[in-house]
């Protein structure tokens, strides 16, 4: 896109990227539902293959207060972990970028925790928190969601043009006012693109872990109950619940990344990639 | 005030100290620059220019030698935010706007907010970019950044200006715009102005000396005095000046051919 900076010019082609942006998925998505309910009612296979969207919608629909309480548990937990982990990974990147100390010992204690695979320790946090208390799945979250936003933040602590660190010493600028002024706004669309993905980690993380135990009226509960009493559409529906709290939370994320740096070639829809 | 602006004494930078990739940047350099002066330096690339300058500036520490700088320690001199300085890349912060990026020194040395919008504006007619204060530093050409930039390190009047290229991403017309801007400023102020570029010609246009350096290691190979008096629009067609530039040439000539 070229730069127009009137923006009664602006606003046409952009009104259209913006319906080209949304009309893209939708029609995707209808497509994809559309050719689903179909080849089932063709093939017509037994019903826990898969039942067709029809079936998942009106599950949903007949279970609707027990589906809706499940989605509240577990999204509770997902966005408690996501907001935890996301504020403990910046804090160590920050003191990580900042201090030296804190870099010999922190970076390879994270580094040797993200090795660690997270999930298969589910059983043993629920050992450690009890078997039917949420915080064990908390934990996996936090724990899951902190290693990108660590390491993607310190990166883009770190990750700045030396002459920029060099005319902010030229001011006799703080330590401190340089982090401020320079490292933490280029960290910022290192830190959103780790987010972003951390939505979708931590309603998996979150789900997968309830399979071991947690709260028992949750989304991963349902999940293995309804399957085991062969009930794969109300099965289904809890599957679709946990995609909608992560497609939310994506939106979210990217609304909260437009707002904090309009600045961005990526959100200022210059860059021809990004198109 | 001592009447030294810069005083740099026997100061040598050795990169990577007694590695392989040992680096001597600028070797046993002496030189003095006197208060208000406009010096350039100039020499084959690689010569370390940048890092003399830098060393004045008080970014990189010497391996050895004093730089004094308005009679105290560089470093000092640099907790006295008496640098302004300007990069051959423009280096703003595409967070700030135009207006805020030249009022990013202004904001760390206190300025009011009045104060500072108000010089902001100044620095802008000033590089005649007046009506591009709320634009983003991603929606100008380079040599738009470039005299941000320079606003940026003129803002508040500091009293060393160090320039390392500023004018090299330039076109023709705008670099002598700008170059006689930076000279009535310099004639206005008592600023005193350390000035790196690759142009012969700018560099006898804008300085009362021209620094010559050779490489390998990075000495001071010449000075030259070079003494046209003040410039006006006839000075670039002067004989006077292209006998200075011939006279620069030559000692750049020897020092290539070394
Ligand atoms: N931070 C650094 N680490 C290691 N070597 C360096 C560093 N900075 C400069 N050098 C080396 O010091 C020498 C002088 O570099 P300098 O940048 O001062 O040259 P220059 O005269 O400014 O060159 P140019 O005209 O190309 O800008 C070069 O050989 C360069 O490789
Ligand atoms: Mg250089």
């Amino acid at each position: 896109m070229t730069a127009v900076p009137s923006a009664a010019v602006t606003s046409a082609p952009a009104t259209k990227a913006r319906l080209a942006r949304w009309s893209a998925p939708i029609i995707a998505g209808v497509t994809i539902l559309v050719v689903w309910e179909a080849s089932l009612a063709l093939l017509n296979p037994a019903g826990f293959v898969l039942p067709p969207p029809s079936a998942i919608i009106s599950a949903i629909f007949e279970n609707f207060s027990e589906v809706w309480m499940a989605a509240r548990v577990t999204g509770f937990i997902i966005v408690t972990g996501l907001i935890a982990g996301a504020i403990v990974g910046v804090v160590t990147a920050l003191l990580v970028t900042r201090y030296r100390l804190a870099s010999e010992i922190l970076t390879p204690l994270a580094v040797s925790l993200s090795a660690v695979p997270i999930i298969a320790l589910a059983p043993i946090f629920n050992a450690w928190f009890g078997l039917l208390s949420p915080r064990s799945n908390q934990m996996i979250v936090v724990i899951l969601v902190f290693f990108p936003i660590f390491i993607n933040t310190a990166k883009g602590l770190t990750q700045v043009e030396p002459s920029q660190i060099e005319l902010m010493e030229s001011y006799a600028a703080s330590k401190w006012r340089i982090t401020r002024e320079v490292r933490v706004p280029n960290a910022l669309p290192f830190f959103f693109t780790a987010l972003k993905v951390s939505t979708s980690l931590a309603v998996i993380a979150a789900i997968v872990a309830e399979y071991f135990g947690g709260r028992q009226d949750a989304l991963g509960p349902l999940i293995t109950q309804s399957a085991g009493l062969t009930r794969y559409d109300e099965a289904w529906a809890a599957v679709l619940a946990g995609t909608l709290i992560g497609a939310a939370l994506y939106m979210i994320t990217e609304i909260l990344e437009r707002v904090a740096m309009p600045w961005h070639v990526s959100i200022r829809g210059n860059d021809p990639a990004a198109n | 005030m001592s009447d030294h602006a810069v005083n740099v004494q026997r100061v040598s930078k050795v990169f990577n100290l007694g590695k392989t990739n040992e680096v001597h940047a600028v070797d046993n350099v002496d030189l003095t620059i006197n208060n208000g002066e406009f010096v350039t330096l100039i020499g084959p690339s690689g010569c370390g220019k940048s890092t003399l300058l830098r060393l004045i500036a008080s970014l990189v520490e010497p391996t050895g030698g004093s730089i004094e700088v308005n009679g105290k320690p560089a470093e000092q001199a640099r907790l006295d935010r008496e640098y302004g300085m300007a990069f051959q890349k423009a280096g703003l912060f595409d967070w700030r706007s135009v207006s805020k990026n030249i009022e990013l020194p202004l904001e760390l040395m206190g300025w009011s907010k009045s104060e500072r919008a108000s010089r902001a504006q100044e620095m802008l007619e000033l590089v005649k970019l007046p009506e591009f204060g709320d634009h983003h530093p991603a929606e100008l050409s380079g040599g738009m950044q470039q005299r941000i930039a320079i606003a940026r390190s003129l803002a508040f009047n500091p009293s060393l200006l160090l320039m390392d290229e500023p004018f090299g991403a330039l076109d023709e017309m705008t670099r002598e715009h700008m170059q006689d801007e930076l000279l009535r400023i310099w004639d206005e102020t008592d600023t005193t102005v350390v000035f790196v570029t690759h142009s012969i010609a700018e560099a006898v246009y804008l300085s009362s000396r021209v620094v010559v350096m050779s490489p390998r290691p990075g000495q001071i190979s010449e000075i030259i005095e070079v003494g046209l008096g003040d410039r006006d629009t006839s000075t670039r067609e002067d004989p006077e000046f292209f006998k200075m530039v011939t006279v620069v040439r030559e000692a750049l000539r020897s020092v290539e051919s070394q």
